[in-house]
């Protein structure tokens, strides 16, 4: 049955790089006052961002609308239009307690280790929220996410309970992996969240194949319904890998409803991003595949969210994929482990002061979305989530003894399933020997 | 860069011919394969394959010849060079649902994508409790082909085979191609199926019950493809076919032996090679790959540790030189198994000659 070519076959003709609708970005001393700086780059600290004092520049605009963004409010140089909201305050609510969610739990983890009740190896996500509500809080329960290491936040935002991953974190049985996978391996079939990889670049070609999956259900199993897009988180140092760009190219070239989602924290554990990228603006790098590419400010949750919605789209139209830079800051050291001494203070304070989650808050105050004893209430209820969840993880049991030669296969009398649909192990036939030529 | 020699059909040196067939039907390996993965494709739309050269080029062996005219461009998939890439979108399928088969254009090739076939493939049933399972098959020619160098030619049936959450195959004669390549891809765990590039072109009668589109092989069951009373001698993939060789002569002189072709490497089947060597009380292992850390001395463990009271002469360990693959054909000659070792392995067994030192 003679198939026309489709997607799969034919290579698009390349798209003329599109970027969000913004100012050309050298143009921004905010961002590139190190163009001028001597080729070697040796320590971090003469790579700093040099900027003017940056609240009072107008940020570079990312939307069409005349809305105004969170950083805008806090500029001062807010346009406001009431009619124009970007959000609703339902919507606002939900993203507001999405992200309090978020941080509160990873202070609560870094509670939690210091007192040695998790162990091992924690990334915690303080800072990067508004990129994790931002894209996740878009998505259908059926699209999936996936992450690297720093996955307690994607999971929450995804929908996986807070106690599943605490327990999962103490590496107790009630755990969304039963305490197999751990802090670095987050997996949970229900809510579409399939990893949590340590490797750096893992998860993006998995990611790849869920989308591929995506697009084969509906033109080659003819599900209608599978429009479901995938999201693959990962960092500035993975797009020195060469993973990264065997996927960009064929996500480009089979049209993958996958969005590459790169949350820049200009840091990978003590290498800085400028140290150790030829070219720093990864964005750029979506264009040379032949897809969109996007620079978005990542502590502004309502401009990552426009972004994502257009990207999102365009995955689930089936125009393809997109490449999403998220310029964003972890608030924390790399680990738990990371004494997170290269930093520079000045740095962290500037990006501390753009902290996404007091920006919304005074974002929604200063619109009239919600006042301040709302916002208060979120906060408390959350609270009690956490207390609630540790609580649950500490009374949780710990792994049987029959757990530990578990689930090392699906199927472990190693048999394969028949024509039948059974395990062939069930067949007398077989287990007595081979076919007798 | 030069990626791989493509071979024409190199006919092996001598033809397997087995004494007890009772068809006519003949078949190569190739055809095997090639319609094992036919016929599974028909049955099951998830399956489908992605590598290089898989389609418009037939296979860079010719083993999915015709496929893609059959199923079209989005179930044989031609990729770029991207192992690392198409490997993990293959396991991202899978943790869907789909079955892909991802052919590696040799399992050299495969060190490229090792990280997925482990870290994300093996492990993930296991790291996820049981959510996320992957029905996905790796395919390709393994170990030593004729005059490819080192870095075309080592065997990597020790290396995957001890990872748990894999499971390991190694097909000999059409038969086991074909029935293991159709248990592989209907099991829902991940399958390394290591082929031999020098079996495909080789010829093996098959009967009926095989030809059918339903036959399967079982995952883990070795099989005794020669009956024998002295000495087990132990073999997968090409070796099999020497080892078979070597017992001819070596019933020349006296010596009875059992030659068991393991099929499976992971999991290994213990209890067939102990009870062989329970019944003969001698065994030679015999392998392609290097010696260190291989195959057989995982069987040769298996049997001291179960059967130790039972063996008469200690476990001989045939392997492949512990040097690179050297490309002088001579020197490859002598860097390979071949069947005089295997004989005076079994003889040494035997005590029936004096051991020499000349042996790697």
């Amino acid at each position: 049955m003679p198939l026309s070519a489709t997607n799969f076959a034919q290579p698009r003709p390349v798209p003329v790089g599109i970027r969000s609708n913004e100012k050309s970005l050298s143009s921004d001393p905010f961002r590139f006052r190190f163009r001028g700086s001597p080729s070697f780059l040796g320590s971090p600290h003469s790579l700093r961002f040099n900027p003017t004092p940056p609240l009072k520049l107008a940020i570079p605009h990312c939307r069409r609308s005349a809305a105004a963004a969170v950083t805008d409010v806090s500029n001062g140089t807010m346009v406001k239009s009431s009619a124009n909201m970007l959000i609703t305050k339902e919507e606002g609510l939900e993203l507001y307690e999405d992200m309090i969610l978020g941080r509160f739990f990873e202070d609560m983890c870094a509670q939690m280790y210091y007192r040695g009740k998790m162990f091992g190896f924690v990334h915690l996500y303080n800072g990067q929220e508004a990129v994790s509500t931002g894209f996740i809080k878009l998505l259908k329960k059926e699209d999936t996410v996936v992450s690297t290491y720093r996955d307690h936040v994607h999971a929450l935002s995804k929908g996986v309970p807070a106690r599943a991953v605490m327990s999962e974190l103490f590496g107790k049985a009630t755990g969304c992996c039963r305490g197999q996978g751990g802090s670095m391996h987050m997996f949970s079939k229900e809510h579409n969240l399939i990893g949590g990889f340590a490797f750096i670049g893992e998860g993006i070609p998995v990611a790849t194949g869920a989308a591929f999956s995506s697009k084969y259900r509906r033109e080659v199993l003819k599900e209608a319904s599978a429009d479901h897009v995938t999201l693959a988180f990962f960092g500035d140092g993975t797009c020195n890998n060469g993973q990264f760009y065997e996927c960009l190219n064929m996500a480009a070239l089979w049209k993958l409803p996958i969005i590459f989602v790169v949350e820049n924290n200009l840091w990978a554990i003590g290498m800085s991003h400028l140290r150790a990228t030829s070219d720093p603006e990864i964005w750029k790098k979506g264009p040379a595949f032949g897809m969109a590419g996007v620079h978005v400010d990542g502590m502004d949750v309502l401009k990552v969210r426009e972004v994502a919605k257009e990207a999102i789209e365009r995955a689930r139209r089936g125009d393809g994929p997109t490449l999403v830079e998220c310029e964003t800051y972890r608030f924390r050291g790399h680990s738990l482990a990371d004494p997170d001494e290269l930093r520079d203070p000045a740095e962290k304070a500037r990006y501390a002061a753009r902290d996404p989650i007091s920006a919304l808050k005074k974002y929604m105050i200063e619109n009239k979305l919600a006042n301040e004893q709302e916002l208060k209430s979120i906060e408390k209820k959350i609270d009690e989530v956490l207390d609630d969840a540790v609580e649950f993880s500490d009374e949780s049991p710990l792994p049987p003894r029959s757990q530990l030669l578990e689930n090392v296969f699906a199927d472990s009398k190693g048999f394969g399933i028949g024509p039948d649909g059974k395990y062939r192990c069930e067949d007398p036939k077989f287990t007595q020997g081979t076919a007798h030529v | 860069m030069l990626r791989a020699i493509r071979h024409k059909n190199i006919l092996p040196a001598f033809s397997a011919f087995r004494a007890f067939s009772s068809s006519a039907k003949e078949m190569t390996v190739r055809e095997a394969l090639n319609s094992a993965l036919d016929e599974e494709m028909s049955a099951d739309p998830k399956v489908f394959l992605m590598g290089e050269e898989v389609g418009e080029y037939q296979g860079a062996y010719k083993i999915t010849k015709g496929l893609l005219d059959k199923y079209g461009p989005e179930r044989v998939l031609d990729t770029p060079i991207t192992e690392a890439g198409f490997t993990g979108i293959g396991v991202g399928a899978a943790y869907y649902g789909l079955r892909p088969v991802v052919e590696f254009m040799t399992f050299n090739f495969s060190m490229q994508a090792i990280d997925h076939i482990i870290n994300s493939a093996a492990k993930s049933n296991y790291m996820s409790a049981g959510q996320i399972s992957v029905p996905i098959v790796f395919r390709g020619p393994n170990g030593a082909a004729a005059g490819v160098g080192a870095q075309h030619s080592q065997c990597y049936a020790a290396w995957y085979a001890s990872c748990p959450g894999l499971k390991v195959l190694s097909p000999y004669s059409s038969e086991d191609a074909r029935g293991l390549l159709k248990a592989a891809i209907r099991d829902p765990d991940p399958v390394v199926f290591l082929e031999n590039e020098l079996l495909y072109g080789e010829s093996f009668p098959v009967s009926a019950e095989v030809l059918d589109s339903s036959f399967c092989l079982p995952i883990g069951k070795a099989k005794i493809e020669r009956e024998g009373k002295d000495v087990t001698i132990t073999a997968f993939s090409k070796m099999v076919g020497y080892a078979l060789k070597a017992a001819e002569i070596l019933a020349k002189e006296g010596i009875s032996a059992e030659v068991i072709n393991l099929r499976s490497i992971r999991p290994l089947d213990r209890s067939t090679i102990n009870a062989s060597v329970r019944k003969t009380n001698r065994l030679v292992t015999v392998e392609e790959g290097f010696p260190q850390h291989g195959v057989g001395a995982e069987i040769c463990t298996s049997v001291i540790e179960e059967s130790f009271g039972y063996l008469d002469a200690p476990v001989e360990r045939i392997a492949g030189a512990d040097v690179p693959m050297p490309y002088a054909a001579n020197l490859e000659r002598m860097a390979v198994p071949q069947v005089e070792d295997i004989v005076r392995a079994a003889k040494r067994a035997c005590y029936r000659s004096v051991p020499l030192a000349a042996t790697a």
